[in-house]
């Protein structure tokens, strides 16, 4: 690890005045991702700006009947609130499914968002990986993929986004709210991250003088399902290899409308807006759900190691939308 | 009497362990402490053109940085076990400029503090002229040589007329099975203080092995045997990759000589991932030949392994088809290629442990062909004696194993039709294979003395790496001594202790227990001697055959009410202890029986039909491995191995990149192994009859044969529940798909 100094602002505004005044400096919330990243020596800020002591730890409903969830929320205590767990159950679900108790109880929901992707060859600090080193090229592409990404990926990176929780957002829709010193904005949670394209290092829409401040999650109408399946190796305490939040409003025994994001398979949560609209105003049936994740998938471009998760994508959401579809009745 | 032996007693060590109070070798902290850090090569194979330190060097705090430039020469340490001396990698660290595999060490960075060495590590810059390395061995095939000899014994294995036998058989199967490199990974990483006072070099270590540590470490530095001195009181596991000596020791051991100051090499996870050896990968061909009836009259056992450049290694997958059953026709053949990566060493069960994937896996399939029960085709094939040498078995209950395992399991409901049986939405696979684990003895030795406070302590140059020695033998004086085991202490993990065998092969309980046993023996008989003589003792002038010791206490046998304390003779006659020193050599000419252990493995799975995703439901394993000196530690060994089994099965894998030869997932967020949640019930039983020719005691250890046959069990489930037949380790929902 290299030498850093440290700083503890008390306001969001002092926060922002630091990093866009300190060069080097980067926000450390639970630091489960950021110092391993030190240790290995692939980030490598030379100030620590700690904004643990910023006012952004509350959960509260909204008037409109959603609820606002401040970026430095912990992963347990989010995944553990009654009115998540009641209103947003995909949510809890999605959150409690990744890493341990332990780690859970220090991430918070801002660096959940912004955590790293998992590939190897962008946390072994040598080998060329553009992601890390623009224009280096793609280690993973010709070496060890099989976890990697298979929609909207690019030649310059394959890379996954490893996060649970986006995931969920996605599907339900979620709004980021962002500041910096300037300006107050809000971005949908499906376009937050990036694909990565020719520039794999910029991996979501954040500008690194602006910080994350909450998430709001609007109402779902009240006749709705939802859920998230995640699948690894393990039965805990792994990424996943492949996961699917569905979240879905009925019309009595029609589905109005459904919404689905995948987890381990793009550099985003990845939306299925075509398989979404597969499900508008339709009766639920296994050859339903079967269309809409031959659908979901029908752009896939696996790489040689990781075909399988093309057909275990497939079962995943056929799995998520029969269990939402199993709740409603 | 019998009462300690055996007994369920809470582990020695528990209270220390978990209150952080035991020392593992990286807790010793010593005044004016240098830390050192290995830099590592990132290329496979090639030569050092220069190593540029300069940035380096800038760090504040950095003393000096050790390459093959300034380092002094290392002399050759004998790589031979009879001597007690075996280096895990034979070539000496830090002489020559080629590489021969990512993660050799290319030098150390010694520095004031742990951070700036880290730091400088980092700023190292190594120009290197490549080569491509050499990677696959099913690519190189052609640069294979077949080993002569395994542990002395000539290879190849045959017996009887195999081609002839195979020809005539009336069923014949020819598979492959592939099993990966797969990393030890103990909790506590490798680390080495050395401490150098000009003349005596005291190492603290994680080893397996202080007196291996001790002579390679002399030797290779020239420093008599008897200056130098290892220290390994806790070893937060090692599985065998702290069993030979590794680079790392030779360093810091250097270091301090140079810098006479203590000098701490620590290893981090990264680092276990290449120079501290790993179990290599296997390609084993079975053919087989038998009868309808399911005899099995041939089989050739064909393995293709891996070594390193430097050094020499061979995973003995055929052991297992050579001494389970009776197979009159055999031949077991060996293919070694060398490849650009770590050298290999043991891991739990070495040969048993990837053989028996096979060969249990192999039987599963003969038993679906022959439509025979898969646990009456073992019994068929069942050997009455030792199936290699012809020599009858000093103790074999494999049939008992197999016959309450069975029981405990329920297997008589085992509909056998793949697919056919289901949990709810989930398909159901039950699955069997039998452990085995060959019975090894070495010499060891033991000191045990009694104290004037009627306490005892046991010295022993073993080492205790959480399988409970510290505890079980104390048992064992507790029991000869007559004193409770809370009054005796065991002292271990030093090895200027009577010497005793490196911590493998599962032959502690086997070769250090019965010198414990003696020398508890000579210390009481000394006790005796010393009471009887003495004129002021109640046994003035008595027969030693009248005495004996109850409770603390001598008695009559007689009149139990008649009696002494240890602490009352001692104290009387001004002795400070009283000791006996025992050595036991196993009586290896007259060889009259052979040893071996067995055992039963029985694994219930959940495969769902549409992910694909296994879990483990339950298991039982029953194990026949003679005596057991105590229940509570002897089951946490069997379930500690037959969870690294689960491990084998189902998750364990290191990943080369096949360009750099660099370790793709070098720490214990992509290397997989099981956690909590996936560890079903686990149901284990010994049969527990004591040996009744290996040893005094009549045990035979039991580290190893737990991880024996969990993988095929596993792979037999998952086979009951699919249909499918995953011969390639290990068994991820991929290859169900
Ligand atoms: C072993 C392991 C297993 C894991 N398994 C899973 C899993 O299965 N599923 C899963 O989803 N996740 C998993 N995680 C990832 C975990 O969820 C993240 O590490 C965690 O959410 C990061 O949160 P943090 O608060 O610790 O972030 P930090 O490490 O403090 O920060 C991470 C990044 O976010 C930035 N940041 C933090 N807060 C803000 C903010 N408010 N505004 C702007 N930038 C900000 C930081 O500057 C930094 O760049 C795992 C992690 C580990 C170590
Ligand atoms: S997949 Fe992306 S992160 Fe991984 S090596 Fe390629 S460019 Fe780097």
């Amino acid at each position: 690890m290299k030498p850093f100094t440290y700083q503890r602002p008390f306001t969001v505004q002092e926060a922002l005045h630091s990093i866009r005044n300190t060069p080097g400096s980067i926000f450390l919330a639970g630091g489960t991702n950021l110092v391993d990243m030190m240790k290995l020596e692939v980030i490598n800020p030379s100030v620590l700006i700690d904004i643990n002591q910023l006012p952004l730890n509350k959960i509260e409903p909204l008037p409109n009947g959603g609820i606002q969830i401040g970026s430095l929320v912990r992963n347990s205590d989010l995944g553990f609130h009654p009115l998540i767990r009641k209103n947003y159950p995909v949510l809890s679900q999605a959150v409690l499914s990744g890493a341990s108790p332990q780690l859970r109880n220090m991430a918070t929901v801002g660096g959940n968002l912004m955590q790293k992707t998992r590939c190897s060859y962008y946390r072994d600090e040598i080998s060329p990986c553009s992601k890390r080193n623009p224009g280096s090229g793609c280690s993973a592409l010709k070496g060890y993929h099989a976890e990697h990404a298979i929609l909207g990926t690019s030649s310059s990176c394959i890379a996954t986004h490893p996060s649970d929780m986006c995931v969920a957002l996605s599907a339900l829709e979620a709004i980021i709210h962002i500041e910096s010193e300037k300006e107050k904005r809000k971005i949908a949670a499906s376009e937050f991250h990036l694909l990565p394209g020719n520039s794999p290092e910029k991996e979501t829409v954040l500008e690194p003088y602006e910080i994350i401040v909450m998430i709001e999650l609007p109402p779902l109408p009240p006749n709705t399902t939802s859920c998230y399946i995640k699948v690894s190796h393990r039965a805990l305490y792994e990424f996943a290899l492949s996961s699917a939040a569905v979240v879905l409003e009925w019309e009595g025994e029609k589905i109005k409308q459904g919404r689905i994001a995948l987890g381990g398979v793009a550099a985003k949560p990845w939306r299925c807006f075509q398989a979404e609209r597969l499900l508008e105003n339709s009766l639920p049936d296994e050859k339903l759900f079967r269309s809409c994740a031959e659908t979901a998938l029908q752009g896939a471009e696996p790489q040689k190691e990781n075909q399988y998760k093309v057909e275990l994508t497939k079962q995943v959401i056929c799995k998520a939308l029969s269990t939402a579809f199993k709740r409603s009745v | 009497m019998n009462h300690w032996i055996g007994a369920p007693i809470d582990r020695a060590d528990g209270i220390l362990k978990v209150t952080g109070e035991a020392s593992y070798a990286a807790d010793f902290n010593f005044e004016n402490l240098i830390y050192g850090i290995p830099i590592l090569s990132t290329c496979a194979k090639g030569k050092v053109v220069k190593i540029d330190d300069s940035d380096a060097l800038k760090i504040p705090g950095v003393l000096t940085i050790l390459t093959s430039q300034n380092t002094p020469e290392f002399f050759p340490a004998k790589s031979d076990f009879g001597t007690a001396s075996q280096m895990g990698e034979i070539r000496l660290p830090l002489q020559d400029e080629t590489i021969h595999y990512a993660g050799q060490y290319l030098g150390v960075v010694l520095a004031e503090t742990l951070e700036s060495a880290e730091e400088a590590e980092k700023l190292v810059k190594v120009l290197v002229e490549e080569e491509p390395p050499i990677l696959e061995m099913e690519k190189n095939l052609s640069q294979a040589y077949s080993p002569k000899a395994f542990f002395g014994e000539p290879l190849p294995v045959i017996r009887g007329n195999f081609e002839k036998a195979f020809s005539e058989a009336e069923i014949k199967l020819e598979e492959i099975y592939t099993t990966p490199v797969e990393h030890h990974n103990p909790m506590e990483p490798h680390a080495s203080i050395a401490v150098w006072d000009g003349e005596n070099l005291t190492l603290y270590e994680s080893t397996q092995w202080v007196v291996g540590a001790r002579n390679v470490v002399a030797d290779a530095l020239k420093l008599p045997r008897e200056k130098v001195k290892i220290i390994s009181w806790f070893v937060g596991g090692g599985f065998g990759c702290k069993g030979f000596i590794w680079p790392h020791t030779l360093l810091s051991s250097l270091a301090a000589m140079q810098m006479k100051r203590p000098v701490k090499v620590l290893l981090s996870r990264r680092h276990l991932f290449t120079t501290v050896g790993h179990r290599p990968a296997t390609c084993q061909k079975l053919t087989l030949g038998a009868s309808r009836s399911g005899k099995i009259s041939a089989l050739k056992h064909h393995t293709i392994t891996h070594t390193s450049f430097v050094g020499e290694f061979l995973e003995g997958s055929g052991g297992a088809s050579q001494n389970l059953y009776d197979f009159p026709n055999l031949q077991v053949i060996y293919q070694v290629v060398r490849l650009n990566k770590g050298t290999p060493t043991f891991m739990r069960a070495p040969g048993e442990s990837t053989g028996l994937f096979a060969l249990e896996s192999l039987l599963d399939e003969l038993s679906y062909k022959l439509k025979i029960d898969p646990i009456e085709l073992r019994l068929k094939n069942y050997a009455e004696r030792h199936p290699e040498t012809g020599l009858p078995w000093s103790s074999s209950n494999l049939k008992e194993c197999l016959q309450i395992g069975a029981e405990k399991f329920g297997w008589k409901n085992r509909n056998p039709d793949p697919g056919s049986m289901k949990q709810g939405n989930l398909s159901l696979g039950w699955g069997m294979a039998v452990s085995m684990f060959p019975g090894f003895r070495s010499p060891g030795s033991a000191r045990v003395k009694i104290l004037p406070d009627n306490t005892a302590r046991v010295e022993s140059a073993t080492q205790d790496m959480g399988t409970g020695t510290y505890t079980t033998m104390k048992q064992i004086a507790a029991e000869i001594l007559s004193l409770p085991p809370e009054k005796i202490n065991s002292f271990l993990g030093d090895s200027s202790y009577p010497a005793a065998p490196i911590s493998g092969g599962s032959m502690t309980s086997a070769s250090v227990g019965p010198a414990v046993e003696a020398a508890a023996k000579k210390a009481l008989q000394h006790l005796i001697d010393t009471a009887i003589k003495d004129k002021a003792s109640l046994f003035y002038r008595c027969s030693p055959d009248d005495l004996q010791a109850k409770n603390g206490n001598l008695i009559f046998k007689t009149d139990p009410s008649k009696a002494e304390t240890f602490g009352e003779i001692l104290l009387r006659n001004n002795l400070p202890f009283l000791e006996g020193e025992a050595f036991i050599k196993p009586d290896q000419p007259d060889k009259k029986y052979a040893f071996q252990s067995h055992g039963a493995q029985f694994a219930e799975v959940l495969v769902d039909p549409y992910l694909k995703t296994i879990r483990l439901n339950r298991m039982v394993g029953i194990f026949d491995v003679g005596k057991i000196l105590n229940l509570k530690t002897a089951r946490s060994q069997a379930i500690g191995g037959m969870i690294m089994g689960i491990g084998m099965a189902l998750y364990e894998k290191t990943v080369y990149d096949l360009t750099t030869g660099r370790v793709v997932n070098d720490n214990l967020s992509d290397y997989l192994i099981p956690v909590m949640a996936d560890i079903p019930s686990i149901d284990v039983e010994f049969i527990d009859k004591p040996d009744p020719y290996f040893n005094s005691l009549g045990v035979r250890g039991l580290g190893e044969i737990g991880i024996t046959g969990t993988a095929a069990a596993i792979a037999n489930a998952v086979y009951h529940a699919t249909g499918i037949r995953i011969r390639d380790l290990p068994i991820t929902l991929e290859k169900l798909l």
